[in-house]
């Protein structure tokens, strides 16, 4: 049995992101932050940290920062939330685009208005588009672990792509729990030093970031989009690999749990798992026969994965804290149907939208969500997108 | 200096481009051993159209506004990775990203103390997207979106002193140059590079086809900015002005103002002669402010 502590959360991913050794981390400390920046900024202190930390004016400029660090060959690493992450928005795209192995923790928090600190997902879902890989955690340990898996999917030469490892905020960033603390000497093993094969050196000068025309843009995209599809199987063989040298495994870009004769599979990501493990496990007690599709990867998104276990399923329940406005539903809802649809499978979907702005979700709100599935399988009903935990009385 | 021309020829940019002959000597200045950054704007458009690249140093685009963050970032990585040496990383950018989009990060870099060098190119407008006003846009230009009109003439605001901002940042050298100076530009590059730690050159640039004037014109109109004690040429160190280019025999503004379409509204009726004089008034301002006499 390996020494467990008792640490935040936020501790724990700050201890990870310092044995994966980056040569630069930078963050804002506020819009908000968690005490990730602090615990980074503590290491740095007790000189600890092997790299160099920025104290920048903004998430924009954190960002940046790592770009051009990027750009000079260096491992780099930054934490946020909601507005911060939002206000990265334009460098995202660019650190995509430019094909930088950034890793950054989003401790996902809800979006201004109205001003919330809590958690839900809509920050990160906000972000899909950018080209970052997006996994996301369901408790300290795995944030934690996800890190070190991070730089080893996003570093991996046919990926080159940056990662966003995404925990829930407070629920996990907050939350004191017993964990392992990676251990350097295995994650010097796990993780040897990035070796990128272009960076900007005064002996062989390269341009980066060139003017992309119509005649070339689209090429560019297209391999973006290739090197996500390449990371579904790199983010599978770099689960099985930590597991062999750390001896923890949750699945690669999706995790099951009671799947094999699931007729209600309620699909999620992050810290909600936990609160579904418990709930189904009383539900089958009154022979009610669900199991739990966790989404570990969201971008890239497990469309082989998903269909497969669709095709075994009476309903899927897909539950989202974020909402695409103007579609009724949340992103996740929509990821599935639409991979369900292209591949011709009809099992129904059912879209949960819950758990906004930090609102708690209870074990009774993920019973009256498995019974009405349970209902829609009985009348035959194809699709509903519902907000679950809807309070009817403040309308 | 160097004989090896560290921008390549045969790049895109107009005949008589000022940005193309000011970072040409900026890389003069520097020599090879550097790393560059520039922000979005015509030097990065004209230089670089994929695959095509002018640069022969290590050269960077990443956005409009973060050019000060890529540069901290840049230098933090050369330090952390143990290959600072003697490598300069410079930033060459617009007057746009620098005054206005890019203030922020700059501020930051500055702040902070990162050892950059940073080059503004001064046109005095957004010339890569039309000719817009930014914040180095002098009072009474016209521009697209300060354009002159029955009841306007032009550009109704200051030109920002960005000089003076970054030498309250606490820069230990911070310059004003011109084009059509080159050995002094590059000496100011020079010493810029030299002095360590974030380090401000902004160079007076004139733009032929946003200022409206032919180019082969370029050199001339940059001299009348400075002799006419418009473009005051200076460095600070210590928030102090150490050393100015004097001129002998000023020139009325109005022989700058003539040669260039972005002022031939103040010439075209008899209340122009007012605002001309009213220029004058800033140009004798800035001979007595900074001693050009």
């Amino acid at each position: 049995m390996k020494k467990m502590k008792v640490v935040e959360g936020a501790y724990a991913v700050a201890h990870a992101a310092k044995v994966c050794k980056p040569h630069v981390i930078c963050a804002y400390p506020i819009t908000p932050q968690t005490h990730i920046a602090e615990c980074l900024s503590q290491f740095k202190a007790d000189g600890e940290l092997t790299g160099e930390s920025i104290n920048v004016e903004s998430e924009f400029a954190a960002l940046s920062c790592l770009i051009g660090a990027s750009a000079i060959g260096a491992r780099t690493y930054s934490a946020t939330s909601s507005q911060g992450l939002a206000m990265m928005h334009e460098a995202l795209f660019n650190a995509s685009g430019m094909r930088f192995p950034i890793v950054i923790t989003v401790v996902n928090r809800a979006m201004s208005a109205p001003i919330n600190i809590w958690n839900d997902h809509q920050d990160s879902i906000s972000q899909r588009d950018t080209g970052w890989i997006q996994l996301y955690a369901e408790n300290v340990q795995e944030a934690a672990d996800m890190t070190a898996q991070a730089y080893k999917i996003a570093e991996n030469k046919n990926v080159l792509m940056p990662a966003m490892v995404c925990m829930d905020g407070f629920i996990l960033s907050h939350v004191f729990e017993p964990v392992v603390l990676l251990e350097q000497d295995i994650t010097d093993d796990f993780l040897p030093p990035y070796d990128p094969e272009y960076y900007l050196d005064p002996k062989n000068p390269m341009t980066f970031g060139a003017l992309g025309d119509p005649s070339v843009y689209t090429e560019y995209r297209y391999l973006q989009d290739k090197a996500m599809e390449n990371a579904l199987e790199v983010i599978e063989k770099t689960s099985m690999e930590f597991n062999d040298m750390y001896g923890r495994y949750y699945g690669g870009l999706i995790d099951g749990y009671r799947l094999d004769d699931a007729e209600i599979v309620i699909a999620a990501m992050g810290s909600i798992i936990g609160t579904l493990k418990d709930t189904v496990d009383e539900l089958r007690t009154e022979g009610i026969i669900a199991g739990i599709l966790k989404i570990r990867s969201f971008r890239p998104f497990p469309k082989k994965e998903v269909r497969r276990i669709a095709k075994g399923a009476g309903i899927i329940v897909a539950i989202d804290k974020n909402i695409s406005l103007g579609t009724g539903e949340g992103a996740l809802c929509t990821e599935i149907k639409a991979c369900l649809h292209s591949a011709g499978i009809d099992t129904p979907v059912f879209g949960s939208m819950l758990g906004h702005g930090g609102r708690d979700v209870s074990k009774e709100v993920i019973e009256k969500l498995v019974y009405r599935a349970g209902d829609m399988m009985k009348h035959g009903l194809k699709e509903e997108n519902e907000f679950t935990d809807l309070r009817r009385e403040l309308l | 200096m160097s004989n090896e021309n560290l921008l390549a020829p045969g790049h895109r940019g107009c005949a008589g481009c000022c940005d193309a002959i000011a970072a040409k000597f900026v890389l003069e200045a520097i020599g090879s051993d550097c790393v560059v950054c520039s922000p979005t704007g015509c030097l990065e458009v004209f230089t670089t159209p994929y695959p095509e690249s002018s640069w022969k140093v290590p050269w960077i685009h990443s956005l409009f506004d973060n050019a000060g963050a890529i540069a901290a970032g840049m230098e933090t990585a050369l330090k952390a990775m143990g290959k600072k040496g003697d490598t300069k990383v410079v930033v060459i950018a617009g007057d746009g990203a620098t005054f206005d989009i890019g203030l922020q990060c700059i501020s930051g870099a500055f702040e902070r103390g990162h050892d950059i060098v940073y080059i503004c190119i001064d046109n005095e407008a957004y010339m890569n997207t039309g000719v817009q006003r930014s914040a180095a846009t002098p009072m009474f230009a016209s521009t697209t979106t300060s354009p002159s009109g029955s009841v306007s003439y032009g550009n109704p605001t200051l030109k920002k002193d960005m000089p003076a901002i970054l030498a309250a940042h606490g820069s230990p050298y911070v310059a004003t140059a011109s084009i059509s100076y080159a050995p002094d530009f590059i000496r100011k590059v020079k010493k810029a590079a030299s002095t360590g730690g974030p380090t401000y050159v902004q160079v007076h640039a004139p733009c032929c086809t946003g200022w409206g004037f032919d180019g082969s014109k370029t050199i001339e109109i940059g001299r009348l900015a400075v002799e006419t004690a418009l473009m005051p040429l200076y460095e600070m160190e210590g928030r102090e002005i150490t050393r100015v280019k004097k001129i002998k025999n000023r020139k009325p503004v109005d022989e700058y103002l003539r040669m260039q379409k972005r002022f031939s509204h103040l010439f075209s009726d008899a209340s122009g002669k007012e605002v001309i004089k009213k220029i004058q008034g800033m140009a004798d301002w800035n001979a007595k402010h900074y001693g050009l006499e």
